[in-house]
């Protein structure tokens, strides 16, 4: 049985072009925020909400926007979005709003959202564009997830705040400064690649 | 294992001599030899400790990768050099796991992802140090006085040259009379023999010579295991270059420019007037002789031909002044030799270019 779109999407977002260790878009983010679990979760949710939102919206505008300005449209339809996201955040958890700062603004600058707006939302249905915007960010929100735990496991010996490590334990103190972030995102990378190609090579050798 | 894809990864330049990588390691580490055993006779235990750990954390490290790249790589020195350098670099009494951690992420990551010995385009040792200063900074600057100075083991000191930057100075003010002014201490030995040599030689030529330097050279001062033993780096160096073992190039290029602008811009004690820097008390003071020699002279990381090596010794020089004086850190020479590295394909490329102008082998 052939898999149905969605899977394929699903899957393609995830694993096979993620957006991070593959498409490598949204490193800023990545090294600014991931040294705080909390942290990172609010901003990759707040990412993938507002890529599905805005892919979906630029689909299902897709044909009345005059392609010379289609840019400068999907910047409006995406800070929307963005400042949506913006008072929600200050409404409902203030304090995670202070402690990111700019970071939540700054959610409009980053590469993943306009990359899906282009690359996908421009050629696909509403819903489909949804689906695809809510995956992507996805597969950002499972990498900076992974990199956040390592990191303020290891800089403050805290998981969401809570006290994990025995009470010998002495911080690192690259993890929390954003240094950290490229050799772990380094090692995601490269262990992500290493198994694709060993998959791809086991796949070829099973074709002949 | 397949001996053809063995040669297949070894990496140029292919000349037959008796100095494979493998011998120059291990004649690398001899001569580390003496650094170790006199830091364990100015520091005690601690000093041995250190020492131990991190080559006993490099040799783990090394097995490691062994392990995952199914590479038998132990026998090549590279991994005990590692080892020894960065234990070197490290404050004696350094809690355990700050060699360890520093050993398993020059050896692993520095080294063994980038494809093992010769392909790293970073000295595992200077980044692995790095990754320490980055680290537990304030396990990096906990320094401790040697027994011979202090009496009793485990007095913590700062360095002479972190010292220095917190003194009041002034336009007619030397390094060492500042330090002594401040009472940073001074060992017997010393006061002996500048005042021997003060007597007999500097008096007739109507000179003084401050007391302290005498301090600076044997190691009697606070400092990281290697700087302190001076005279044994000094020693193990003349045999590298006797040996051919590291272009000559390069240090040598790098100690003129460091010791020029010190002259020139002061070693950072405040309100020093121009052109009146203690080169000496510069070069002496802090890992400088050792990174040129060993550090920054590491055939793997540094360029190959004449003119490029003068280029990355001098640029190396010129940036561990300017990290030293105005920097936080005192020894910003690693930090000058990590940033040289990754310069060297373009350092190369640049000095290739300038031949092929001037009419070279086209």
């Amino acid at each position: 049985m052939k898999p149905s779109k969605a899977v394929v999407i699903l899957k393609d977002n995830l694993w096979s072009n993620n957006p991070i260790f593959i498409q490598i878009l949204g490193i800023c983010s990545t090294l600014a925020v991931t040294n705080n679990l909390s942290n990172t979760l609010v901003m990759t949710v707040g990412v993938a909400l507002t890529t599905a939102f805005s892919s979906m919206t630029l689909s299902a505008l897709k044909g009345l926007i005059p392609r010379k300005v289609r840019m400068i449209v999907q910047v409006v339809v995406i800070s929307f979005y963005v400042i949506l996201i913006d008072i929600l955040l200050r409404a409902y958890l203030p304090e995670a709003s202070r402690q990111l700062g700019p970071y939540v603004g700054l959610i409009i600058t980053n590469c993943i959202i306009m990359g899906r707006a282009e690359a996908f939302a421009q050629a696909n249905p509403p819903f489909l564009s949804f689906w695809d915007g809510l995956t992507s960010g996805l597969g950002y929100m499972a990498v900076l997830m992974a990199i956040a735990v390592v990191r303020e496991l290891l800089g403050f010996g805290t998981l969401f705040g809570l006290r994990v490590m025995p009470a010998g334990f002495v911080p690192w103190t690259i993890m929390i400064m954003a240094p950290s972030a490229f050799f772990l995102v380094a090692m995601v990378m490269w262990w992500a690649k290493s198994m694709q190609a060993g998959r791809q090579a086991a796949g070829k050798e099973a074709k002949k | 294992m397949n001996c053809t894809k063995l040669e297949l990864r070894s990496y140029p330049p292919f000349i037959h001599d008796w100095k494979t990588s493998a011998k120059a390691a291990w004649i690398c580490s001899a001569t580390l030899v003496p650094v170790a055993l006199w830091s364990s006779v100015l520091y005690g235990r601690i000093a041995v400790v250190t020492w131990l750990t991190a080559v006993a954390a490099a040799l783990v490290a090394e097995a490691a990768a062994s392990a995952l790249t199914r590479r038998w790589t132990l026998g090549d020195g590279s991994a005990v050099l590692t080892g020894l350098l960065i234990a070197a670099a490290m404050p004696p009494g350094a809690p355990w796991y700050v060699p360890v951690a520093s050993a398993a992420f020059a050896i692993l990551i520095v080294k063994a992802a980038f494809g093992g010995l010769g392909a790293n385009w970073m000295n595992p040792a200077l980044a692995g140090v790095a990754f320490a200063y980055a680290n537990w900074p304030a396990h990096m600057r906990e320094y401790v006085l040697p027994r011979f100075v202090a009496g009793v083991d485990g007095v913590t000191a700062a360095t002479p040259l972190t010292f220095a930057k917190g003194l009041a100075g002034g336009l007619d003010i030397k390094v060492m009379d500042a330090l002594r002014g401040a009472s940073y201490p001074l060992s017997a030995i010393d006061g002996a023999v500048t005042g021997f040599l003060n007597d007999s030689l500097f008096s007739r030529l109507s000179a003084r010579l401050p007391d302290g330097y005498i301090d600076l050279i044997i190691g009697f001062k606070p400092g990281a295991l290697g700087e302190s033993a001076l005279l044994a780096v000094a020693l193990g160096s003349i045999v590298l270059v006797s040996l051919r073992l590291i272009k000559l190039e390069i240090p040598l290029a790098m100690l003129a420019v460091f010791g020029l602008l010190a002259r020139l811009f002061g070693t950072g004690l405040p309100g020093e007037g121009f052109l009146a820097g203690d080169a000496m008390f510069a070069m002496s003071g802090g890992s400088l002789l050792l990174v040129a020699f060993y550090m920054a002279a590491d055939p793997v990381s540094s360029p190959v031909g004449r003119g490029a090596c003068l280029l990355y010794g001098a640029s190396i020089g010129a940036l561990s002044f300017v990290f030293r004086r105005w920097g936080a850190f005192t020894e910003g020479v690693a930090y000058a030799v990590l940033v040289m590295n990754v310069t060297v394909p373009f350092i190369e490329k640049a000095a290739t270019g300038l031949r092929l102008k001037r009419g070279g082998v086209a």
